[in-house]
């Protein structure tokens, strides 16, 4: 604890969406690649961005805007505390709040394709917030406490005590970064069926604000990743970049599940594998691991 | 606004509506997709949503029954907005420009900013028309 914390919550918060904008351009690029295509410049994401900024204000509700700002808000407010090191817990809680500004916004519209995807959308959070709150359960008991910081203090890497709940955080991050096999909420591409979901009727620079809160969205699920070998952190930042790549090359071979089967294998196997983890470690190999 | 300007010829979405078509040039639109092709090197993505579009790509010749979709998808795109007529039945009405239920040619219903001719018009001609389209796009304030 050196009492610098807020300083790098800041920078976390100036950085991440360059960092974040940065990893969708070399996730475009390297789908391309896969698909053996040339691919758009990694910077792609970021004409994008200006584009929709520079587009006409077209709006179909005030109130969709509020829950637009939400969305953005609570997640940058989530990205700081993780980078200030502050109680993971509440960082989850923040994120479900962020999460639920986005299914609002997508029911105060008209639009069907909007509530199918605000739909899917919850059924996503049943999915992944058990585990992630399950993760940080596992996380105390093996650390004492909440913090962040409490990761750091903590000798050894968790991955090596956590290995099943690490796996069960891998089902959860493809749920939440929304790469196929669940991209259900809101398609990839979007002249699917279901148009593009929750972001149907936003348009210009309000999907430009949802972009960027994905950019931050994804700098705070890889630095969660990354917490799983936090010293020496570079191990673990190169940890969360492997994952990344991984979860390119599930996309790239998936096809898209129903949700019925993304809440089978996310509440069996997920849940499943960090209730194993934790009883393994409390119960039968506890005495070993606490000499 | 240089920067916006320069993002926008960077990022062309397009949304792509058949009004009638053959569906030959729908297949050359989307032969444009592919690894052959792969406009996406340009930030061209097909987006299928009015609402995120800058190009409108209209097949076909519109005829009665479609003409007020065109319409709702075309007042539904954010300015700035450009629309492309590929093929000749979405510049004229083709083979189809005499027939009671055609309207003959989009550009009776909605502002046209790039004809793409040919019958089916071939993908180089499409990336030729988009290129068309970049530049006039570019010159938008």
């Amino acid at each position: 604890m050196s009492g610098y914390e807020w300083l790098i919550g800041l920078a976390a918060l100036v950085f991440a969406p360059l960092l974040g904008g940065f990893l969708r351009g070399i996730d475009r690029k390297l789908t391309a690649r896969m698909q053996g295509r040339i691919g758009p410049p990694i910077w792609q994401q970021f004409y994008d961005f200006f584009k929709l900024i520079g587009k006409a204000r077209a709006v179909t509700t005030k109130g969709s805007l509020m829950w637009v700002w939400g969305y953005l808000l609570l997640t940058m407010l989530a990205v700081y505390m993780l980078f200030a090191q502050r109680d993971l817990l509440i960082i989850f809680f923040i994120l479900a709040f962020a999460g639920a500004c986005l299914i609002f916004g997508a029911f105060s519209v008209r639009s069907p394709y909007s509530h199918i995807g605000a739909h899917r959308e919850i059924m996503q959070m049943l999915s992944y917030e058990p585990i992630l709150l399950l993760a940080a359960v596992a996380i105390f008991l093996q650390t004492g406490t909440f913090k962040v910081s409490g990761i750091f203090e903590h000798d050894g890497p968790l991955l090596l005590t956590l290995p099943l709940v690490f796996v069960a955080v891998l089902i959860a991050l493809t749920i939440k970064l929304r790469k196929s096999p669940f991209d259900i909420s809101a398609s990839e591409h979007a002249h699917q069926e279901l148009v593009r979901g929750v972001y149907t009727e936003y348009s210009g620079r309000f999907l430009a604000l949802i972009e960027l809160t994905h950019w931050y969205e994804l700098v705070l699920i890889l630095a969660f990743v990354a917490l799983f070998w936090a010293q020496p952190l570079w191990i673990g930042v190169l940890l969360a970049l492997g994952v990344y790549f991984l979860e390119l090359l599930v996309d790239n071979i998936e096809a898209r599940l129903q949700w019925s089967w993304m809440l089978s294998i996310s509440w069996a196997a997920g849940i499943g594998f960090i209730l194993v983890n934790i009883i393994l470690i409390e119960l039968v190999f506890g005495n070993v691991l606490r000499l | 606004m240089g920067l916006v300007a320069k993002a926008r010829v960077k990022s062309p979405w397009i949304v792509h509506y058949c009004c009638g078509s053959c569906n030959g040039c729908d297949i050359e639109i989307l032969a444009c997709l592919t690894p052959m092709y792969d406009v996406e090197r340009f930030g061209i993505l097909n987006i299928g949503n009015p609402k995120h579009a800058d190009l409108l790509v209209v097949t076909g010749p519109v005829n009665r029954r479609n003409v007020k979709v065109l319409q709702t998808i075309y007042e539904q795109m954010p300015a700035p907005k450009l629309v492309m007529a590929v093929g000749a039945c979405a510049c004229t009405g083709g083979v189809f420009h005499n027939c009671y239920n055609t309207m003959g040619g989009i550009d009776k219903v909605v502002p046209v900013d790039v004809y793409v001719p040919g019958c089916a018009a071939r993908p180089e001609a499409i990336i030729d028309g988009v290129v068309l389209a970049l530049d006039k796009l570019s010159k938008i304030k």
